[in-house]
């Protein structure tokens, strides 16, 4: 696991450069991102927040290779997802990229273990080391307890901390969540948050698209869109530091 | 991701909606049932043939009058006794064995109470030995009974059980028109895809059946009897100079006769039963395709309907590959399970009579009908599956 302290890697995780997103053509054409130019470092815990089409989403889409964009480089580790095959693609999301989404998107006749096992098993990971993973992330998310049941039998917030845990399983350069508390209580988003500032605490680089301020006051850097541009790129807590909620408890003992 | 898991994902995947999965599966079912089981049913149907013409010898020839089946009996172009001693001279053809007239008629045939519409078939004794035909009980009637012209008479298996309905026929007496006869024996039943059967014929001596029905006008048929299966073709040639010296042609030059070889008849029904057995084998192919279309049908909706579980796929990292074996191992193997089945109900249903013919199951029938099933797996499936694995993972995701 990669800690902040450990010496710099030459390349950011994230290096997006001039990025723009077009959909349609002509008269129709939609600019849903004008030239997006962002850094993320390796260990930062970065909220993305806009109104609704401020393009956040198409973000999410590009930060996950979900989609390609239309001009722009865009750098993940250093190198130039722009220009790969669909199947480099796969193993780009696969390796390093772990998504959380909004709606969970757990597969429903599968158990918790099993969606958690899921990414290792297009990664070819052996067996055994399968089952020591599975039961090391469902820990870490406070659900070992929780393996066999399968997402119709768990609550909202226990269905995100599986996805959660199926997100960090592969140890991903960047785990990305887009909107991972829209649909949860506020028992459960924070149940979530938690593992997010663990994750933080750990040396993770975590990205969070949301529009709910609480959850972007959990984060260390807030970066606002809007329509299709950088609005503002607030950083409240240095890279290497703990995420605010932790150092503020550090702070009170 | 390994061979294993994509299986176990299939597996998963099958007995998700295992209500649809067995209804697809049907299909595969039925289609190779039906190949292996008609198939079979042909192959038994052309076996019964094939044993039929060595039971009957391929030694014998039938003549039968011209004339007589334009109906005109009385013409001098009549086959008549003369003719029947004239074949059988030693001295015409050294090739002939034996000279069986006949003659026939339609009779009511009754006994008590039950009655039947029979033909009465009027021969000499070697008619039996001649045609292959067994007494099962009881005799065959004897030179003397012809010669006596009694009324004494063989009747097939079919009369006797419908006049007698299971008991003994021997020693009964039956009316024939209003003529009375003594049945002395039943004959063996015989299998009926081979050229016309006697098992609802009554057989009596010619001389008392001229007697009472048909007079002493022309015969029926003449059967003759080669010395060997080698010598029919000099038996026939022996003939035709015989047949053509006594009865020449009618006015219009046409031969007064037909010779024809019982064997060669039975080969040409041969063949009828193999275009049988192929008409069947492409009714059954067909089945099978429509159970082939069935199963792309089914994988169509399995794959729009887990277009958002696709896309979860894809975005965990599922490679093009990964996503189109896992759906093309959840066609294969449905296919396969219903080739399997299908192979175990053709097996059951072949250890039956069906329609009187036993069925001889092929074993390349087996095997071509597993691996069409395995095939319409990997090439009906392979178009869902296809479509699948080239969904783009932003829009699957977005799929509700």
């Amino acid at each position: 696991m990669t800690t902040a302290t450990l010496p710099h890697p030459v390349h950011p995780v994230l290096d997006l450069r001039a990025i723009e997103q077009v959909y349609g053509e002509g008269d129709t054409a939609v600019h849903a991102l004008r030239g997006v130019s962002l850094t993320v470092e390796r260990g930062d815990y970065v909220a993305v927040m806009g109104p609704s089409g401020s393009g956040k989403s198409t973000l999410m889409n590009l930060l996950g290779c979900l989609d390609v964009p239309t001009g722009g480089h865009h750098l993940l580790d250093g190198v130039d997802v722009a220009g790969l095959r669909e199947s480099q693609l796969s193993l780009v999301r696969n390796r390093k990229i772990g998504f959380v989404f909004q709606s969970f998107n757990l597969i429903p006749r599968m158990t918790a273990a099993a969606n958690v096992e899921l990414p290792m098993l297009y990664a070819g990971v052996a067996r055994a080391a399968r089952r020591e993973r599975v039961a090391a992330a469902l820990e870490m998310v406070g659900l070992a307890d929780r393996a066999d049941h399968r997402p119709n039998e768990l609550s909202g917030g226990q269905q995100q901390r599986v996805a959660v845990a199926r997100a960090l399983v592969t140890s991903p350069s960047l785990v990305l969540a887009d909107e991972p508390t829209g649909n949860l209580d506020s028992v459960s988003t924070d149940d979530v948050l938690t593992v997010f500032d663990q994750l933080s605490a750990a040396g993770r680089t975590i990205v969070v698209i949301t529009h709910e301020d609480e959850v972007a006051a959990r984060a260390k850097r807030v970066v606002r869109m809007r329509d299709g541009v950088v609005a503002s790129d607030v950083r409240t807590v240095r890279v290497g530091d703990l995420p605010p909620a932790l150092l503020r408890q550090g702070a009170l003992r | 991701m390994s061979v294993f898991e994509v299986l176990r994902s299939s597996v998963r995947g099958i007995t998700a909606n295992w209500l649809r999965s067995v209804l697809t599966l049907l299909g595969v079912l039925i289609g190779v049932a039906a190949v292996i089981t008609l198939t079979a049913v042909g192959q038994g149907s052309a076996n019964t043939i094939t044993e039929s013409i060595s039971s009957l010898g391929a030694n014998t020839l039938t003549v039968t009058s011209s004339a007589a089946n334009r109906g005109s009996s009385t013409t001098s172009a009549a086959l008549t006794m003369d003719v029947v001693d004239a074949l059988a001279d030693p001295e015409a053809s050294s090739d002939i064995a034996a000279v069986v007239p006949e003659v026939s008629s339609s009779q009511t045939v009754t006994a008590g109470d039950a009655s039947s519409t029979s033909t009465v078939l009027g021969t000499t004794v070697e008619y039996f030995e001649v045609t292959g035909s067994d007494v099962a009980q009881g005799t065959a009637f004897s030179q003397s009974d012809h010669d006596a012209s009694r009324r004494v008479a063989v009747i097939g298996a079919d009369l006797a059980e419908t006049l007698f309905s299971g008991e003994d026929a021997v020693g009964q007496t039956i009316t024939v028109g209003t003529t009375p006869f003594t049945v002395i024996g039943v004959l063996q039943a015989q299998d009926t895809v081979g050229g016309s059967s006697t098992n609802s014929a009554v057989i009596a001596p010619l001389t008392r059946v001229q007697d009472s029905f048909t007079g002493y006008g022309s015969l029926s048929t003449v059967v003759l009897q080669a010395t060997s299966a080698d010598t029919v073709d000099g038996a026939q040639a022996d003939a035709t100079l015989v047949l053509d010296s006594l009865l020449g042609t009618d006015t219009s030059g046409n031969a007064a006769y037909t010779i024809s070889d019982q064997a060669e008849l039975l080969e040409t029904q041969a063949e009828t039963a193999d275009t049988f057995t192929t008409l069947l084998a492409a009714v059954a192919g067909i089945s099978l395709l429509v159970g082939g279309i069935g199963v792309t049908n089914i994988m169509l909706v399995t794959v729009t309907e887990r277009t958002r579980e696709i896309g979860i796929r894809k975005a965990l990292g599922a490679t093009r590959w990964a996503v189109l074996g896992q759906f093309l191992a959840e066609a294969t193997a449905l296919s396969l399970l219903g080739g399997l089945l299908g192979v175990g109900v053709a097996l059951i249903a072949c250890s039956f009579d069906i329609s009187g013919v036993d069925p001889v199951i092929d074993p390349a029938t087996v095997v071509l009908a597993l691996a069409v099933s395995v095939a319409i797996g990997v090439f009906f499936g392979g178009f869902p599956a296809h479509r699948a694995a080239g969904l783009r993972p932003v829009l699957a995701l977005r799929h509700e």
